[in-house]
């Protein structure tokens, strides 16, 4: 099929990527509903189940190759300190050592946007890397780092946005502590003028905490030469963004580098760029001629590779007696940690509700931490806790009821790009969760039961991009059994992308699903985005059914030189190619492949382009039903009911499975997740597992999910949004408004501890 | 799988512990001209190295191995004996990766000396299978989908086999109880806890959304 090469202008997390992408020329027909599908969109088990639950499925970790030798990093303890000297002597004489490498060493390679090199002399937060070891096993590599004499002299330094914004206050770098020295700023209309139309004004004041993404699987990269071509295994969720960094680090092609994902132990954003780790391991490989696996042990991970910045936001909202919204202001500040990253969280206010005047300033401050990195919905889980709440004050103050309120000010087009949406079912989604969860049960006053423990409901909206786009691309390998390979370098995170691929391409050439082989997490495949944004499957699902729908021109085309008829006259159906004209003139898959001579067909697809002047939108919504004690301050979530437009579910056992892990992560963040960090030491306290606390199954409450869309019918032509994201990003708002249903008490700050809880109540 | 039936006459172990010392002695006094063979030689080098001989049995088959005594089962698990499917996650008791069970009991193999599970039965996940036949444990995680990025995964399978083990019929309260301790960061959960009451015979097929 034809393609043409366009200019693609994606949303990937924070930010608008243009770039050049293939695309074909001719669109597929979108498809029609899902039951009038036959593998698309029917809970299709996981294909890459049974390596999971055999123990099998070789992550990362698990990789093991012949004289392979261990990394590990030794890092600063200081929050901000000059790194004076380093003795390794001792060290390297420990016997199975093999190799140091710190700034002595090691060539100048630029990092945090040069801001920093790989191995910097200024170590802006405990856990900066100051030296990597690597030996014969984990333990001596271990042992090593005790041997290194390292003379730190130890600076001032700031743990907070409020303290680094002080002019007085040390300096992160030298340049100042506020990202491009002024905030990111929005202006839509006239607030002032909105303010002054406004019946009522209402000010808040919101503050939310670092949480850190703790995958199970560490951080970790594996990386082997032959000769001047290197090979990666990485944990990684953007294989192609790996290569390149570690090519542009190591100034060689990025041709040579190859990285290779299989299965991964989750990444939730922490792991959408390359680690320092990945290019030691790199580096030390090449001088040592052996493989070298690098891992970060758990504390690390508390450390040293990204988290959920904080904020601090202040919200106004002028709205009439009637309900309508006249303008909306929000000025944020989030510490990144101690480089460069964004911790802007104003979209959801800027879009969700219809509103003419609209300003925000969107501060990201660094300060001697842990840098933060994209974490599910990077700024939108914060930024919707605090847009929720304050929109649920404003309709009490004016009377109206919260779900009414929202409806009274329901966006049917973008607000900031000033286009339409493809879809937009937000409304169905407001109804259908308003019916799960019984909305009208809420306390119409709330706090006024007189119980013990108080029941309380509450909701909050969603929007995340989600539309996905080019350039993504498939290859497709139908063998001569009718099987088929598809390779594509695109990521599963436990999202399930291998399955839905597997489904994508089943549907088209109507064979079952275990006739496809699924080979996706290698560089050497064709280019899929990496895996975040949630943009995946609104990416790469066309991209395959490109490749498939070739396939079947391909096989109708060989089916007609084979048989002697037309094309026109042909037509193909679960796996045979047969004459419309005369029922008994037809051909197998099979017959077709065996009478060509390499046995094989191939094919190459590629994702279709966007919509020109749409906005391509995930909607949703979730209700929680709380229950919260008044002698203890506990919270405890009953039920969450969850209502989304997402576009065309292409698998509800995968799709349902990753909505349940947004709530429960959603509920980690709202009740008691929290990265503490000691001010007066600016060392982090919350190391492991035991003080970092995350659900258990035990904080799992009850679901009930609604998916409220067939299918967006002008994104793509499979017409699935991208639903990741969407799942986590309104529950901390949920719960937060459910729990002042219960009390009456406004908690606006996470998590909603126990104290807090109490405090509010009785003080 | 025939040790425990005919236990050999001559046990390296017992060998070993025996004239270790004289070995070392002899060894050391006169390398060049030793009569000890090869074998000998490397085995005493690793005695000399604080190495100790360990007898493991894991998935019904015995091993013998020369470890350092801090290693700890999780490690020898997966870096010796290669059974990666068990997982170090915290490494320290936190989270239930590395699960594995210990005479049909459920224990953390971070935590665990791999010298103190000598002689005792060791089953890990890839001990669950039958040839390549899933446990109809793992066939529940399969149908309902108790899983995500899988790295927990094994983890989880074990312990609901613990608890499967002790009591075929336990409570929901009872399988949340016993699955409390393993951490799944995808959450997963409300499939984990269908999975393993289906594994217990509690939910029948066209329930598997």
């Amino acid at each position: 099929m034809a393609v043409k090469i366009i200019k693609s202008k994606n949303f990937v997390e924070t930010d608008f990527v243009e770039s050049l992408a293939e695309v074909p020329v001719e669109e597929y027909k979108p498809w029609p509903e899902n039951d009038k599908l036959k593998i698309v969109g029917k809970p299709v088990s996981r294909i890459d189940a049974y390596e999971k639950v055999s123990g099998t499925a070789s992550y990362t970790t698990d990789k093991f190759l012949p004289n392979m030798v261990y990394g590990k990093i030794l890092r600063s303890p200081h929050p901000n300190a000059i790194l004076k000297n380093l003795n390794t002597e001792k060290a390297e004489k420990l016997e199975g050592v093999l190799k140091i490498l710190s700034f002595k060493n090691c060539p100048e390679i630029s990092w945090y946007y040069d801001t920093s090199l790989l191995f910097d002399k200024n170590l802006r937060y405990q856990g900066d890397e100051v030296a990597c070891v690597a030996a014969i096993s984990e333990r001596i590599a271990l042992e090593a780092l005790k041997l290194i004499e390292v003379e730190y002299e130890t600076l001032p330094f700031v743990t907070t946005a409020s303290e680094a914004m002080m002019s007085e206050s040390p300096k992160v770098h030298g340049w100042g502590n506020i990202l491009d020295g002024k905030p990111d700023t929005y202006v839509r209309g006239d607030v002032e003028k909105g303010f002054n139309e406004a019946d009522q004004i209402i000010e808040e004041e919101f503050n939310t905490q670092v949480v850190v993404h703790n995958p199970t699987e560490v951080h970790c990269s594996l990386a082997n030469w032959d000769d001047d071509k290197l090979t990666i295994w990485d944990s990684t969720q953007a294989i192609f963004s790996v290569r390149d960094t570690v090519a542009a680090s190591l100034k060689i092609p990025s041709s040579k580098v190859r990285v290779i994902k299989k299965f991964m132990g989750g990444g939730f954003g922490s792991k959408l760029e390359a680690g320092k780790h990945t290019i030691m391991a790199a580096l030390i490989s090449r001088d040592i001629g052996k493989p070298v696996f690098i891992s970060v042990d758990r504390k690390e991970m508390n450390l040293a590779v990204g988290n959920r910045p904080d904020s601090n936001q202040k919200l106004k909202i002028g709205v009439k007696k009637d309900g309508t919204i006249t303008a909306l202001s929000h000025i944020s500040y989030g510490s990144v940690g101690a480089y460069p990253d964004s911790a802007g969280c104003s979209w959801p206010l800027k879009t969700i509700y219809l509103c003419p005047n609209v300003k925000t300033e969107e501060y990201s401050v660094l300060t001697n931490s842990g840098r933060s990195r994209a974490m599910r919905a990077p700024g939108h889980v914060q930024g919707t806790f605090a847009l929720e709440a304050i929109i649920d004050d404003a309709a009490e103050k004016i009377g109206m009821d919260p779900l009414e309120f929202r409806l009274k000010n329901y966006a049917e087009t973008d607000q900031v790009f000033n286009v339409p949406y493809t879809s937009k079912k937000l409304k169905d989604a407001y109804l259908k969760g308003a019916e799960i969860i019984r909305w009208k049960r809420r306390n119409k006053t709330p706090g006024s039961q007189n119980s013990e423990v108080k029941n309380g409901i509450g909701m909050a909206t969603q929007i995340w991009w989600g539309g996905g786009g080019p350039p993504a691309y498939a290859a497709l390998k139908l063998n001569r059994d009718s099987s088929i390979n598809v390779f594509a370098g695109s990521q599963d995170l436990g999202t399930g992308t291998y399955t839905f691929i597997a489904q994508v391409a089943a549907e088209v050439l109507e064979i079952p699903v275990e006739k496809i082989k699924v080979d996706i997490g290698d560089t050497d495949f064709p280019y899929c985005p990496l895996s975040g944004g949630s943009m995946t499957a609104p990416s790469v699902a066309p991209a395959i059914r490109d490749a498939a729908e070739q396939m079947k021109g391909k096989l109708i085309s060989a089916a007609a030189a084979i048989l002697n008829l037309p094309e026109e006259e042909l037509m193909y159906s679960q796996g045979l190619v047969s004459s419309i004209k005369e029922k008994d003139k037809k051909i197998s898959i099979t017959e077709i492949v065996s009478k060509t001579r390499n046995r094989e067909l191939i094919t190459n697809g590629a994702r279709e382009k966007n919509p020109d002047g749409y906005a391509t939108n995930s909607f949703g919504v979730q209700f929680a039903d709380v229950s919260v004690d008044t002698l203890t301050g506990k919270v405890k979530v009953n039920k969450i009911a969850a209502a989304y437009d997402i576009g065309r579910t292409l698998n509800p056992k995968t799709l349902y499975n990753q909505i349940h892990g947004g709530i429960i992560q959603g509920l980690g963040y709202a009740l008691f997740e929290e990265r503490l960090l000691d001010r007066k030491t600016g060392k982090v306290l919350t190391t492991n597992l035991h003080s970092y606390k995350i659900p258990t199954i035990k904080d799992a409450p009850e679901i009930e999910i609604a998916i409220v869309s067939q299918f967006d019918p002008l994104n793509s032509s499979i017409g699935v949004k991208g639903v990741g994201e969407p799942a986590i990003i309104p529950t901390a708002a949920a719960i937060g408004n459910a729990v002042y249903n219960a009390i009456g008490k406004r908690i606006r700050s996470l998590p909603i501890t126990p104290d807090k809880i109490i405090k509010a109540l009785y003080s | 799988m025939n040790d425990k039936s005919s236990p050999r006459k001559f046990s390296r172990r017992k060998f070993v512990q025996g004239v270790s010392t004289t070995i070392i002695g002899s060894y050391v006094l006169t390398p060049g001209v030793s009569k000890i063979s090869e074998k000998l030689e490397a085995e005493t080098k690793e005695i000399a190295s604080g190495k100790k001989p360990l007898n493991l049995i894991v998935n019904k088959v015995r091993y013998e191995l020369m470890i350092s005594p801090e290693t700890t089962l999780a490690e020898v698990l997966r870096n010796e004996l290669k059974l990666t499917g068990t997982k170090l996650i915290c490494n320290h008791g936190e989270c239930g990766g590395c699960t594995v069970l210990l005479n049909g009991e459920a224990i953390y193999s971070c935590q665990m000396l791999a010298l103190d599970a000598g002689e005792k039965e060791v089953t890990t996940i890839e001990g669950l299978l039958t040839g390549e036949e899933l446990h109809p444990i793992q066939k529940a995680f399969v149908e309902h989908d108790g899983l995500q990025c899988g790295y927990c995964t094994p983890g989880q399978i074990i312990a609901a086999q613990a608890i499967l083990l002790k009591n075929s019929q336990p409570s929901k309260e009872e399988i949340l109880t016993g699955m409390s301790g393993n951490l799944c960061r995808c959450a997963a959960y409300p499939n984990i806890l269908k999975s393993v009451l289906a594994a217990a015979g509690y939910l029948t097929e066209g329930t598997n959304r």
